[in-house]
C-alpha cells in the first residue's frame, strides 16, 4: 500500500469505484481506494439489481436518467471485457390506493419535464405487460420501458477494472480506523495496514458513512436500515419488467439468469447495522407474492440475504464536502438507490473535488439542507 | 481435471473460468462468486464450494481451512413461496 496519495477514497462499491474512475480519467495521478472487505461487498453488492427513472423529485429523475443513459453504453465506455447485463424491460409500478395514483400522476409530470418516457396505465394495460398480475386489489399502474435490470457486481467490476487500468490503487481488506486532521484540514488516513498521508478524503461508505464522518466530528443526519431480499430457483423467462409497489412494500424482477429477485424494507428495523436474515421477512414477502403474482409462489426460495439502505430525511443522497474540515468529501445517504446513480455520483464528485463546472447541478443535495429544513421529499422508495 | 470441466452445475462455470479469475487477482470465494455466480444457484455452493476453495488454496498457497466460504443463509434447501405464505397465514389465525 502506498503511504501517500493525492486522493483517498473510502469504500469500493459503485460510488467509490465510479469516483475513482472519473478522477483518474480527468488526470489525477495518485488515487488510492480503501475497502474494509472486498470490492462490491457492501450495499451495492446486496442491492436488488434494478435501475429506474420513475422518481418523484426532479433531482432524482435527472440523476437517474443520466445514469441510465450511461449504463446503456457502459460496456463500451468502460471497455469492459465481461458484460454488465443491462436489460431494459421496464418497471411496472402498481398502486393499491387512489392516493398513490395521484402521486403517480404528479411524479409522471416531473418525469416528463425531464424527458423520461413514463406513462400511467390502466389495470388492463398492466395485465398486457404481466398477464398473471392479480389486479383485484389494485387501482392502477405506471410504466417506463427504459427502466430495467443491471448486474451490480459486474457493473462495479467494470468501473473497478477501468480505474485500475488508469493507475488507481485498490486495497481490499483494509479498514479505515481514523482520519488525521491538522489546522482544520485532512492530512491523512489511518488504516489497519498503516498510515496514508493525503489532503483529500472521499467518504463513499454509504451504510457506514456516519461512522466515518464521526472520525472528523461531522454529524450527518443519516441512519442505516436493513432491507432484505430473496431469490428463487431459475425458470424460463416469464416476466419482463420489475413489478414494484410502494404501498404494498414490494419489488420483484426476473433476472436474466431466470431466477426471481424480490425484496422489501421495514422502517421498524433496529438501527444496528445488522445484515442477518429473518424468517419474518420470508413470510411477509411470500404472502404478498401469493396475493399479487400467484404463479411465482410456485417457485422455491433458494436464498435470502440482507443489505443496508443509508437513509436521509428526504430520501435523496448527499453530495457535498464537510464545512468543518477542509478536504473531506462525501457521497452517501442514497436511501436505497446508490447503485443506479453510480455513474453520475462519480462525475459530480470528481467535478466537485477538482473545482470544475458541474455536468448536473447537484448543489441542492448539500448537507446544509437538513439545517435549513429546505427538503424536497422523495415519495417513491421501497 | 480438464480445464473445460464444469465445476458449477447451477451456473455452468468451468474450471478454466475460475482459474482465469484467480490469475486476474480475484482470490477470495466471494469475489469469484460475484463475477461467475458460483454458489448462487439452487445448490447454494454445496457442490462447487469445496472445488473453488481448493483452487484458491492451491493457487495462493493458503491452507484450505483458512479460506473463507460464503455466508450460509436460509433456507437450507429450496422451499416453495406458496408453502411459506400458507404457513404465514396459518400463524396469523
Amino acid at each position: 500500500m502506498k503511504n501517500s496519495a493525492e486522493v483517498v477514497i473510502i469504500g469500493a462499491g459503485i460510488s467509490g469505484c465510479s469516483t475513482a474512475y472519473n478522477l483518474a480519467k480527468k488526470g489525477v495521478k495518485n488515487i488510492v481506494v480503501l475497502e474494509k472487505n472486498y470490492i462490491c461487498s457492501g450495499s451495492t453488492g446486496r442491492c436488488g439489481a434494478g435501475v429506474r427513472m420513475q422518481w418523484g423529485t426532479e433531482m432524482n429523475c435527472k440523476i437517474a436518467k443520466e445514469s441510465i443513459e450511461f449504463y446503456e453504453h457502459a460496456n463500451e465506455i468502460l471497455e469492459y471485457d465481461r458484460d454488465v447485463d443491462f436489460k431494459q424491460k421496464g418497471y411496472l409500478l402498481i398502486a393499491d390506493t387512489d392516493k398513490e395514483i395521484e402521486q403517480f400522476k404528479k411524479n409522471i409530470e416531473v418525469q416528463h419535464s425531464c424527458g423520461i418516457p413514463s406513462k400511467l396505465l390502466s389495470l388492463e394495460e398492466a395485465r398486457e405487460i404481466v398477464p398473471y398480475l392479480n389486479t383485484d386489489m389494485l387501482k392502477g399502474a405506471a410504466f417506463c420501458e427504459k427502466d430495467g435490470f443491471l448486474n451490480p457486481f459486474k457493473t462495479t467490476d467494470a468501473f473497478y477494472k477501468a480505474a485500475k487500468r488508469l493507475g488507481v490503487e485498490f486495497n481490499t481488506f483494509t479498514e479505515v480506523t481514523g482520519i488525521k486532521t491538522e489546522n482544520g484540514r485532512v492530512v491523512g488516513v489511518d488504516t489497519n495496514k498503516g498510515f496514508i498521508s493525503t489532503n483529500i478524503v472521499v467518504n463513499a461508505t454509504n451504510a457506514y458513512s456516519k461512522n466515518i464522518c464521526d472520525m472528523i466530528g461531522l454529524d450527518i443526519p443519516v441512519y442505516s436500515e436493513r432491507h432484505q431480499i430473496l431469490v428463487t430457483e431459475p425458470v424460463e423467462p416469464m416476466q419482463d419488467p420489475m413489478v414494484m409497489s410502494f404501498g404494498l412494500n414490494l419489488y420483484v424482477q426476473q433476472s436474466p439468469e431466470g431466477s426471481f429477485i424480490m425484496g422489501r424494507g421495514d422502517a421498524n428495523e433496529p438501527r444496528d447495522l445488522r445484515i442477518t436474515s429473518s424468517w419474518h421477512f420470508l413470510e411477509e414477502m411470500a404472502k404478498t407474492i401469493d396475493a399479487i403474482l400467484p404463479p411465482i409462489s410456485k417457485l422455491r426460495v433458494v436464498r435470502q440475504w440482507a443489505g443496508l439502505y443509508n437513509m436521509t430525511p428526504d430520501k435523496q443522497p448527499i453530495y457535498d464536502k464537510a464545512d468543518n474540515i477542509e478536504g473531506f468529501y462525501l457521497c452517501v445517504g442514497y436511501s436505497g438507490h446508490g447503485f443506479m446513480f453510480g455513474p453520475i455520483t462519480g462525475i459530480v464528485m470528481s467535478e466537485m473535488i477538482l473545482g470544475e463546472k458541474p455536468t448536473i447541478d447537484v448543489s441542492m443535495l448539500n448537507l446544509n439542507r437538513f439545517k435549513t429544513g429546505n427538503l424536497l421529499l422523495e415519495p417513491s422508495v421501497v | 481435471m480438464e480445464d473445460n470441466t464444469i465445476i458449477c452445475r447451477c451456473s455452468d462455470v468451468t474450471l478454466q473460468q475460475v482459474r482465469d479469475l484467480i490469475k486476474e487477482g480475484y482470490v477470495t470465494y466471494d469475489e469469484i462468486k460475484r463475477i461467475t455466480r458460483i454458489g448462487m444457484g439452487p445448490c447454494q455452493g454445496k457442490t462447487c464450494g469445496q472445488l473453488v476453495l481448493r483452487e484458491i488454496a492451491s493457487a495462493t498457497g493458503q491452507n484450505i481451512a483458512d479460506i473463507k466460504f460464503q455466508t450460509t443463509r436460509p433456507p437450507v434447501v429450496g422451499v416453495k413461496l406458496g408453502l411459506i405464505a400458507e404457513e404465514g397465514r396459518r400463524n396469523e389465525e
